[in-house]
């Protein structure tokens, strides 16, 4: 196995949090005209927005640090199936509204603690970007906690729902709290996250609002991993990319 | 008459260049410019001895910017400044708390409800919501119905008074 450049490690770990952002921004913009109502709609398309902004800001920066003349759009565009290295979480489709809302939920929960984190980063623009994210996921973290209690505190029907929604989706909470080889060796210098810290919190902001809603924490343990350290995705992930990066595959190059 | 940048001299008055830069105006909100907003943050000259403005991102994801950044140079080689440099910095990060009082003002007579005072204090969950006064009646007696709007920086608020509904140009 080579060496891991710290340059290199830097590139990869810009580029997974970017990835986080730009695959669950493209499933929540796929609710686009598919929304219960007009506001939650232009919710989710806010929040989408925000996600793949944050994204887009990680992968310039992961370009330039790279120095092979390639873009933001190289990144998002251009990258296979293995190269993506976002959490599991953020590829698993839509489902039904509770599942949405659950998804969001313990993603911005997550992005509020790590972006926190990452704004002390010896990074500069990192730190930069940890900043700016955060003012924005606040929102998302408050949007999505506030309907997970109208869910789960609300009918029979939805109580029922929302819960096998949390049941569902938890065993792919863990994997956001593992390290990579990149994080590690950035972890040194101060200028990554170590993410293992942010588990405790997180389960508290966790079993504040369920305990609110009225639904019950997982106990499950074990955790679906694969896409964080190796690219391994679900079976949802192929479609995806196959969708977003149909026209640049297409036709290369094609600009605007 | 307006002064030309030259390679060998910083001369240019950046008074000047400020006054421009209020012709440039916020593509959804058109009644502030990109000075009433705190976009733009500096005038300066680069290290190549050319114009540099430096501006700062509302929202991370706001469409908006590209667009800003060409009117930006359109405007000023409009007014004699051969190529603008438009300069995108992160950090710090925008804050309404940078929005002028004038813009305020202008937002308000638009019909868009400005940003509370300060950006400090924040109930983020479950948040105390602050009563927004209605910019129409003027009345405090209003509710939010969503905290996103048509753009990423406001949010839906409707007038429990007079019935309007209207835009709350969120704190961030």
């Amino acid at each position: 196995m080579t060496e891991l450049s710290k340059q290199d490690a830097l590139v990869q770990y810009t580029a997974q949090i970017a990835d986080n952002g730009l695959i669950i921004g493209h499933r929540m913009s796929e609710w686009c005209f598919r929304a219960p109502a007009i506001e939650m709609e232009m919710a989710l398309m806010n929040c989408a927005l925000d996600m793949i902004g944050q994204a887009r800001e990680l992968y310039s920066y992961a370009a330039k640090t790279q120095g092979e003349g390639k873009t933001e759009d190289d990144f998002a565009y251009l990258r296979d199936e293995r190269d993506f290295r976002n959490a599991l979480l953020t590829e698993i489709p839509n489902g039904d509204w509770g599942d949405t809302i659950v998804r969001l939920f313990f993603m911005s929960a997550y992005n509020e603690l790590f972006f926190k984190a990452l704004a002390t980063s010896t990074d500069a623009e990192l730190a930069a970007i940890g900043t700016k994210s955060l003012k924005e996921v606040t929102y998302h973290l408050r949007f999505s906690s506030e309907w997970l209690i109208r869910l789960g505190d609300g009918t029979e029907e939805s109580h029922t729902r929302v819960q096998k929604s949390i049941d569902d989706l938890w065993i792919f909470t863990g994997e956001l709290f593992t390290m990579t080889d990149a994080e590690n060796m950035l972890l040194t210098d101060g200028i990554s996250v170590d993410v293992t810290t942010l588990k405790t919190p997180w389960d508290q902001k966790i079993s504040e609002v369920l305990t609110r809603a009225t639904l019950t924490v997982p106990t499950n343990d074990w955790a679906q991993l694969g896409s964080k350290s190796e690219g391994l995705h679900t079976e949802h992930f192929g479609y995806i990319i196959t969708e977003m990066q149909y026209l640049q595959r297409r036709y290369p190059g094609c600009e605007w | 008459m307006v002064k030309k940048v030259t390679s060998t001299s910083k001369n240019f008055d950046p008074a000047v260049v400020w006054a421009i830069l209020e012709e440039v105006k916020d593509p959804e909100i058109p009644v502030l410019s990109i000075v009433d907003l705190g976009i733009a943050r500096d005038v300066q000259e680069s290290n190549d001895g050319l114009l540099e403005i430096i501006i700062s991102p509302t929202y991370s994801g706001c469409p908006a910017m590209y667009m800003l950044e060409e009117q930006i140079k359109e405007t000023l080689v409009n007014h004699g400044y051969p190529d603008p440099i438009v300069t995108t910095k992160l950090s710090p990060a925008w804050t309404t708390d940078w929005m002028t009082d004038a813009g305020k003002q202008k937002l308000e007579a638009y019909g868009i409800a400005p940003p509370e005072k300060t950006t400090s204090n924040k109930s983020v969950l479950f948040g105390g919501q602050k009563k927004i006064s209605c910019p129409k009646c003027k009345s405090n007696n209003s509710e939010q119905i969503s905290e996103f709007g048509s753009t990423a920086c406001k949010a839906l608020y409707r007038c429990l008074d007079c019935l309007e509904p209207f835009d709350y140009f969120k704190c961030i």
